[in-house]
C-alpha cells in the first residue's frame, strides 16, 4: 500500500522553490489520509476475502486477516453446493438470468431511447416524462399484479419474469441514458445520412448504433452487476433450488446450516463476487464515468 | 457539458464515421423521416408493450387489489378501505416498519451524502492516484447491495464478531449488535453509509464543473476555506445535491436485501430492523395477503411521491442554477 504515495510527481531540482518540500509534505499527509479511510473502508472486503480461507472456528472474532492455517476445505465444500445440487448450476443460473437482463435492455432500451431522442411523434413529450417518473416508482406497486400474470401463465418458477421486463424496456434509467447520450450526437450525421436516402431504421443501424457503443456498454455492466446482485425479485420469483441463482443459495445456505458452516458460506459468498469484482477491474472507467454522466446531464 | 476537458472522458464521441449508404433511396428527394410517427412507434413498441402490460396496468390494477382482499388463488373481494383502515387502526407491525424505515432514511441518507461530500471534496484534487482513489471509493457501491456483503456485515456485528471483540477491548461489550434492539438498525445504516461511493462520485463531476474563477475571486477577496465552501463550493453543487438527494431517498425507502440477510428474514429482533419492504415480502409473499401488501405498496408510492415533490418543491429556495446551464 505505501508504494503508492512514493509515486509522487516529483519537480526537478531547477524548478523547486521554497514552498516545494511543504507542498510536498502536504501531497504526502494528502495520499496517506486517503489511504487511510481506504483501507478502513475496503476492510470488509479484504476481511471476506481472507475469512473464505480461514479454518471456520477462527473465524468470527478474529480481527487479523491472516489465517493460522490455510483451509481449502471451505471452497470444496463450497463447491459441493447446498441440497445436493453444485455451485456451478447456481453459477449458470445467475448467469442466464443477467445474460438475458443484460440482452433485453441493449434492444429495447437503445431502441426506445432512438425513438425519444430523434424521432419526432405526437406523444413525445409526454412518454418521455412519463419513463422519467418510473425511474422513482417503486417497484413494489407493480410488483403483486405481475406476479399475478406470470402465475397465471404458469410461468413463475422460471427465468421468464426476471428476464422478459428487460425486453420490454422498463428499465427506464437505461433509457434515460442512452437518450442522454443520443442527445449529445451532432445531428449533422443524421441529416447526412438522410439525404444519402437512410430512413430512421437504417440511420439508426448505421449513424446511431455504432456511435452510441459507450453507452451500451455502461448499460450492459450496470444491468449485469445489478441483477447479478439482485435479490428482492429472484427471492419472489424463484422457487426451485434447482433454479435457485447465487444470492438465493447464500440464503439457504444461512438457513440451512448452522455457524458451523460459516467457511464453507463465506467461500460460496467470495465465489459470488468474483464476477462483479473482474467486472469492476476491467471496467471500472466505464463505471465511474457513466454514473458521473448520467447524473450530470440530468 | 464542460467534460472533454478531462482526459477521462470515457463517453466522450467517437470521431463521426461516414455513414453506410441506404441503397435503395438515394437518388430520391430526402424524405422527412421525423414526421413519421409509424416509425416512431416502431421502435417505441417494445416500450409501449412494457409500459402498458408492466407499468400502467399493474399500477392501476394493485390500485384496485389495495381496496379488496386478495390470496391470489380466489378473486379479490371488495373490502373497501379496511385494509388501509386496519393498517393504520390495528397493526403494530406496520407501525413498526414505518418508524423502522423513517429512521432509517433519516439517519442514512444525510450521513451517506455528508460522507460523499467529504470525500469527493478531499479528492479534488489534480493530484496523481485521483482516478484509481475514486474507483476504490466506488467498489462499496457494486459490492455492497449483493447478498454477500450483507453476510459479512451480519458476522462482523454478531456477538464476539469483529466489532464486539474492538468495543470490548475498550470496555464496552454489546453481545452483537445485530442482537441488541437499539443497535441492529446501525449495523444496516453503517451498511448503506458504507456505501457513499455512488453519490461521491456524482459529487466529484459535479465539483469539477465549478468555474475556477470562482474560487480565484473567493480567494482575492480574502474568503477563507470554510466561507469559500458556504458561499461559492455549496450553492453551486446544490443541483447536484438535490439530484443526489432525490436518488438516495428513494433508494433508501427500497431498501430490503440488507435488512432481510442481517435478521433472517424476520426483522427482529424486536421488530428493530423490520424494513417497510421486509414487511409487505412478509404479507404479500409469506402470508399471501395481496390485497393488503398491495395497499402498504401505494401507501410507499404516495410518500415517495410527496416527499419528492417536497424536494423539488422547496428547491427554489435552495437549489441555485447557474443560468444558461439549464
Amino acid at each position: 500500500m505505501s508504494t503508492l504515495s512514493d509515486g509522487l510527481p516529483t519537480r526537478t531540482p531547477a524548478t523547486r522553490r521554497p514552498g516545494a518540500a511543504g507542498a510536498r509534505l502536504r501531497t504526502v499527509g494528502w495520499h496517506a489520509l486517503i489511504i487511510a479511510v481506504l483501507a478502513l473502508l475496503l476492510y470488509p472486503v479484504a476481511w471476506l476475502l481472507a475469512t473464505s480461507i480461514k479454518p471456520t472456528d477462527e473465524i468470527l472474532s478474529s480481527l487479523s486477516l491472516l489465517p493460522s492455517r490455510l483451509a481449502p476445505e471451505n471452497y470444496t465444500a463450497a463447491l459441493d453446493g447446498i441440497a445436493g445440487i453444485g455451485v456451478w448450476q447456481f453459477f449458470a443460473n445467475s448467469v442466464i438470468v443477467a445474460v438475458g437482463a443484460v440482452i433485453g435492455n441493449l434492444g429495447s432500451c437503445a431502441l426506445a431511447a432512438y425513438a425519444f431522442a430523434r424521432l419526432r411523434f405526437r406523444l413525445r413529450g409526454p412518454l418521455f416524462a412519463f419513463t422519467l417518473l418510473t425511474i422513482m416508482l417503486p417497484y413494489h406497486v407493480v410488483l403483486i399484479p405481475q406476479y399475478t400474470i406470470f402465475q397465471k401463465l404458469d410461468l413463475v418458477g422460471t427465468f421468464v419474469p426476471l428476464i422478459l421486463p428487460k425486453l420490454l424496456a422498463t428499465d427506464a434509467f437505461f433509457v434515460f441514458l442512452m437518450v442522454q447520450f443520443i442527445r449529445g450526437l451532432p445531428r449533422e450525421l443524421d441529416d447526412a445520412a438522410e439525404i444519402d436516402g437512410c430512413g430512421p431504421v437504417l440511420t439508426f443501424r448505421y449513424v446511431i448504433l455504432p456511435l452510441l457503443k459507450p453507452a451500451l456498454v455502461t448499460t450492459a455492466i450496470f444491468t449485469f452487476i445489478w441483477t447479478w446482485n439482485d435479490f428482492f425479485s429472484q427471492l419472489v420469483y424463484l422457487n426451485d433450488p434447482e433454479t435457485y441463482t447465487l444470492p438465493l443459495a447464500l440464503r439457504l445456505f444461512i438457513d440451512q446450516t448452522s455457524e458451523s458452516a460459516f467457511g464453507p458460506m463465506f467461500a460460496m459468498s467470495v465465489l459470488s463476487i468474483v464476477p462483479v469484482l473482474l467486472f469492476f477491474l476491467a471496467f471500472q472507467r466505464y463505471l465511474v464515468e457513466g454514473i458521473a454522466t448520467s447524473g450530470l446531464k440530468g | 457539458m464542460g467534460k472533454s476537458t478531462m482526459t477521462t472522458g470515457t463517453l466522450r464521441r467517437p470521431p463521426p464515421r461516414p455513414a453506410a449508404p441506404g441503397g435503395a433511396g438515394s437518388g430520391a428527394r430526402p424524405r422527412y423521416r421525423r414526421n413519421r410517427p409509424g416509425i416512431a412507434y416502431l421502435f417505441l413498441s417494445p416500450w409501449v408493450v412494457g409500459a402498458l402490460l408492466l407499468t400502467v396496468g399493474p399500477m392501476l390494477a394493485s390500485l384496485y387489489l389495495s381496496f379488496t382482499d386478495y390470496d391470489l388463488f380466489t378473486s379479490p373481494q371488495w373490502v373497501g378501505l379496511e385494509n388501509y383502515q386496519r393498517l393504520f387502526a390495528d397493526d403494530a407491525r406496520f407501525l413498526a416498519s414505518a418508524k423502522v424505515t423513517a429512521m432509517y432514511v433519516l439517519i442514512s441518507v444525510p450521513l451517506k451524502l455528508a460522507a460523499a461530500l467529504a470525500v469527493a471534496m478531499l479528492l479534488n484534487r489534480k493530484r496523481r492516484g485521483q482516478g484509481f482513489y475514486r474507483s476504490a471509493f466506488y467498489a462499496p457501491s457494486l459490492l455492497g447491495t449483493g447478498v454477500a456483503i450483507a453476510l459479512v456485515w451480519r458476522a462482523m456485528f454478531t456477538d464476539a464478531g469483529v466489532v464486539d471483540s474492538v468495543t470490548g477491548t475498550f470496555g464496552w461489550d454489546t453481545g452483537g449488535w445485530i442482537n441488541e434492539p437499539d443497535y441492529a438498525l446501525y449495523v444496516l445504516i453503517i451498511l448503506a453509509v458504507w456505501q457513499f461511493g455512488a453519490p461521491m462520485v456524482i459529487f466529484l463531476a459535479g465539483l469539477k464543473q465549478i468555474p475556477t474563477e470562482l474560487y480565484d475571486a473567493a480567494a482575492v477577496d480574502g474568503s477563507g476555506t470554510w466561507r469559500t465552501f458556504r458561499s461559492v463550493t455549496l450553492p453551486m453543487l446544490s443541483p447536484i445535491i438535490l439530484f443526489n438527494l432525490v436518488l438516495e431517498t428513494i433508494h433508501a425507502f427500497q431498501a430490503f436485501t440488507p435488512a432481510f440477510i442481517v435478521s433472517g428474514g424476520r426483522g427482529g429482533p424486536s421488530n428493530s430492523t423490520l424494513f417497510y419492504t421486509l414487511y409487505l415480502y412478509e404479507r404479500g409473499f409469506s402470508q399471501f395477503r395481496m390485497g393488503y401488501a398491495s395497499a402498504m405498496a401505494w401507501i410507499l408510492l404516495l410518500v415517495i411521491a410527496i416527499i419528492t415533490a417536497l424536494f423539488f418543491g422547496t428547491s427554489r429556495r435552495w437549489v441555485f442554477y447557474s443560468g444558461e446551464d439549464r
